[in-house]
């Protein structure tokens, strides 16, 4: 039985002046909710839109549930949110809703079935005679993440599905992602909000500048790039702060941020505060935020001078 | 698959639903019989009466010079051209003594601007009174000059046909007639069934529904259908004119009193004249009106005429279409359209113009060329075949223009395929032509 849905393998594709894609390769575990994440410009659009058929690599092959990539029947086992929502401003949503059911290859009787059983989940079914351009951003948002989830996709694309939708409605999103995910789709979600991917995903991906910098499950990202940053809460200070086993890098009251030096453990610094006999309240360990990691892979690579270097 | 299908229909229903479609498809033939009619109204109503003071050194024009509803001409007495104006004229004619040797002119002087039109019908009556003089100078009485002008109206021009298989009655007049209203609907709605497309594309590509739908469809299937399917818009639009013309004829005709029709119909099984010879049984003036314009009519071929428009619309709809559908694809706004639209457009307004002149003289090589390339046959064809097939237009070039049109609208549809592909998903950037014809020529 195969485990992954999704398999990348050295996805190349080139513009006339840039590398939107430069050989990336990941593959993605059935059932997941993976993140892929990357500055504006990284080439996730573009990435995302070979996935969905909509581009054609120029080099290496993408695997789908086992087999080769077929762009024409393929998508149909995809559901595509792009990052700008898109709908037919002047026609009924109930029309429209089953219209893009149909083009998704469900029969027309299949289609109201499901688009009953998804407006009333989500409380929609007054809307059916009003159109796009009578919903609020928050409300179409909604009826696009109904119109890309409708058609059972085994495989579901969320391009920030999250702008624009109030806490409340995010939360109900959210609910239907970690469902999807339960009945057994496999969720691509691309974001730049880290709170929302460390929260949400299973496996991370992270490109920039058309390459792949990191790949991992969340943990495993935070455990590679943590520094070893504790935090001390001591009930009253101590006449050394100083030990030989770490560095102070902040210290707020008796609030300690201490950074432990190359051949010690944690308990070397607890062992230090011990033998002073101050009374330890708290103590764990710093693990970067998904925003640091981001912020310190990205930072300084001028993303977006990119779109002016030539390819060779 | 189906999925194209699925696309037409909703690009055909969302538009043939829409309130607009209906009352323009409604309004337009009622706001042409007004045009029409407004027209002919304001001919009749705009003439202002022109009083002439003719001063005549040859002494016969007196009563020689016919009067009409805008003419009125006089001999005063000591009128000159200091004084006409103050003495209630509009204008004074001059006529110097005529000798019949010498080329002589002859002056009208206005107060107003005469207007082409009548300045001719000056001219014509100031002539026609010299004939009439030297005539009767030659020895014709009064009486017989007169009978010689009513004899004259019983002679008319009847225009035949020299084909294979015999003469056939043709009517250049109604030829002319048929190859201008046929151009001018294909130039109209090739123009705004073209530009329907863009908007519709456009629209697409700004409301980013497009990559959704592109993530369900091949991007030459979302493109072929909203072509086809504003097609069929155009097409039902044309079925429903069709309809009502015919329902408004028929509706005219039940005007027309039963007796007169009855006359008609003796008329047509008799060729023209009414039976049993002489004056015992004239047709009354309605009926041989009617006669005459059903007669007229029923001298175009009209399956063969309807049949080519059909084809010529269609074909010319799609050629233009598909590349109206390439700039839809690469601009965001109509301002971004308009330099991209222009060379579009202006092949269709040079055909427009290529086609009055084809009216004129249907076998010039213009004419003859412009109706063989695709960019202008669907107009210049259509005012020639009108004219005869296959006298006018033989049946080589008939089948070279329908074949150049459809290899045509082919390429055109391919190279706007390859175009659209690239350019609906791209944002931000202005595309030039050159781009534009990158895309459409490398290997996919």
């Amino acid at each position: 039985m195969q485990n992954t849905i999704l398999e990348l393998h050295n996805l190349k594709k080139y513009y006339a002046t840039q590398k939107a894609v430069d050989d990336i390769s990941f593959s993605i575990e059935k059932g997941s909710i993976f993140g892929l994440l990357g500055p504006n410009g990284a080439g996730k659009t573009t990435l995302l839109r070979m996935i969905t058929g909509i581009f054609y690599p120029d080099s290496g092959n993408i695997q789908l549930d086992g087999k080769a990539f077929d762009p024409v029947n393929d998508i149909l086992k995809i559901g595509y949110m792009p990052e700008e929502r898109g709908l037919y401003k002047k026609m009924k949503i109930g029309e429209q809703a089953l219209y893009l059911a149909q083009l998704k290859g469900l029969s027309k009787s299949q289609a109201m079935e499901k688009i009953r059983f998804w407006f009333k989940r989500l409380e929609m079914e007054s809307w059916w005679n009003k159109k796009v351009e009578d919903l609020s951003k928050g409300m179409s948002q909604k009826l696009q993440f109904v119109i890309t989830v409708l058609h059972e996709p085994k495989l579901i694309i969320l391009d920030e599905p999250f702008s624009g939708l109030d806490p409340v409605n995010a939360n109900l999103i959210k609910d239907e992602i970690y469902g999807l995910a339960q009945r057994g789709s496999t969720v691509i979600f691309s974001t730049h909000r880290m709170e929302q991917v460390e929260e949400i995903c299973d496996h991370i991906v992270l490109v920039n500048m058309g390459k792949k910098i990191l790949d991992g499950t969340v943990s495993n990202v935070k455990q590679q790039f943590k520094e070893n940053k504790f935090s001390v809460v001591l009930h009253e200070l101590p006449a050394s702060v100083n030990g030989n086993s770490f560095e102070l890098v902040d210290q707020k009251a008796n609030r300690l941020v201490v950074k432990i030096k190359e051949g010690f453990r944690s308990n070397d610094v607890l062992k230090h505060f011990l033998q002073q006999d101050v009374t330890i309240e708290g103590f764990n360990e710093i693990l970067p935020s998904l925003n640091d990691i981001f912020i310190r892979q990205v930072e300084g690579t001028k993303s977006t001078a990119r779109a002016f270097q030539n390819v060779q | 698959m189906n999925k194209i299908l699925l696309i037409i229909q909703r690009e055909y229903l969302s538009r043939v639903k829409n309130r607009t479609f209906i009352l323009t498809t409604l309004l337009t033939p009622l706001l042409f019989a007004l045009m029409i009619g407004g027209a002919t109204f304001f001919s009749m109503q705009g003439h202002t009466k022109h009083k002439i003071a003719v001063v005549d050194a040859n002494g016969f024009f007196k009563g020689n010079l016919k009067n009409t509803d805008e003419l009125v001409f006089e001999f005063p007495e000591g009128v000159d051209t200091g004084n006409f104006v103050a003495k209630g004229y509009t204008d004074i004619l001059l006529i110097p003594k005529f000798d019949g040797i010498k080329k002589t002119d002859y002056t009208i002087r206005s107060e107003k601007s005469l207007g082409f039109a009548l300045q001719e019908k000056v001219k014509d009556k100031v002539n026609a009174a010299i004939e009439d003089q030297r005539l009767q100078e030659n020895g014709i009485t009064r009486a017989q000059l007169d009978s010689i002008h009513e004899q004259s109206k019983f002679a008319e021009l009847r225009t035949m046909h020299q084909g294979k298989d015999g003469a056939r009655e043709s009517s250049e007049g109604l030829a002319a007639a048929i190859g201008y209203g046929c151009g001018i609907l294909i130039y109209i709605t090739m123009l705004i069934y073209g530009m329907m497309v863009m908007r519709g594309i456009m629209e697409e590509k700004t409301n980013r529904i497009a990559e959704v739908v592109i993530s369900s469809v091949k991007p030459f299937q979302l493109m072929m259908g909203k072509i086809i399917g504003i097609g069929a818009v155009g097409i039902t639009q044309f079925i429903l004119w069709i309809i009502l013309i015919f329902g408004l004829a028929t509706a005219a005709q039940s005007f027309i009193s039963h007796d007169t029709m009855e006359q008609v119909r003796m008329l047509q099984q008799n060729g023209g004249v009414m039976p049993g010879g002489g004056g015992a049984m004239q047709a009354s003036e309605a009926a041989q009106k009617v006669y005459n314009v059903q007669h007229t009519l029923g001298t175009a071929n009209w399956p063969l005429i309807i049949g080519c428009f059909i084809f010529y619309f269609v074909g010319g709809y799609l050629f233009y279409a598909a590349l109206f559908a390439a700039i839809g694809s690469v601009v965001e706004d109509v301002q971004g359209s308009q330099s991209l639209t222009l060379p579009v457009t202006m092949p269709i307004i040079f055909s427009f113009f290529i086609m009055t002149s084809a009216i004129q003289n249907p076998d010039s090589s213009l004419a003859v060329w412009a109706s063989i390339i695709p960019f202008s046959s669907p107009i210049v064809m259509m005012a020639r075949i009108a004219f005869g097939v296959p006298g006018t237009v033989p049946y080589w070039q008939l089948g070279a223009s329908m074949l150049c049109l459809v290899s045509g609208f082919l390429f055109t549809t391919w190279l706007a395929g390859k175009i659209y592909r690239t350019g609906i998903l791209l944002y931000g950037k202005k595309t030039t032509w050159k781009e534009m014809m990158k895309w459409a020529f490398r290997k996919s």
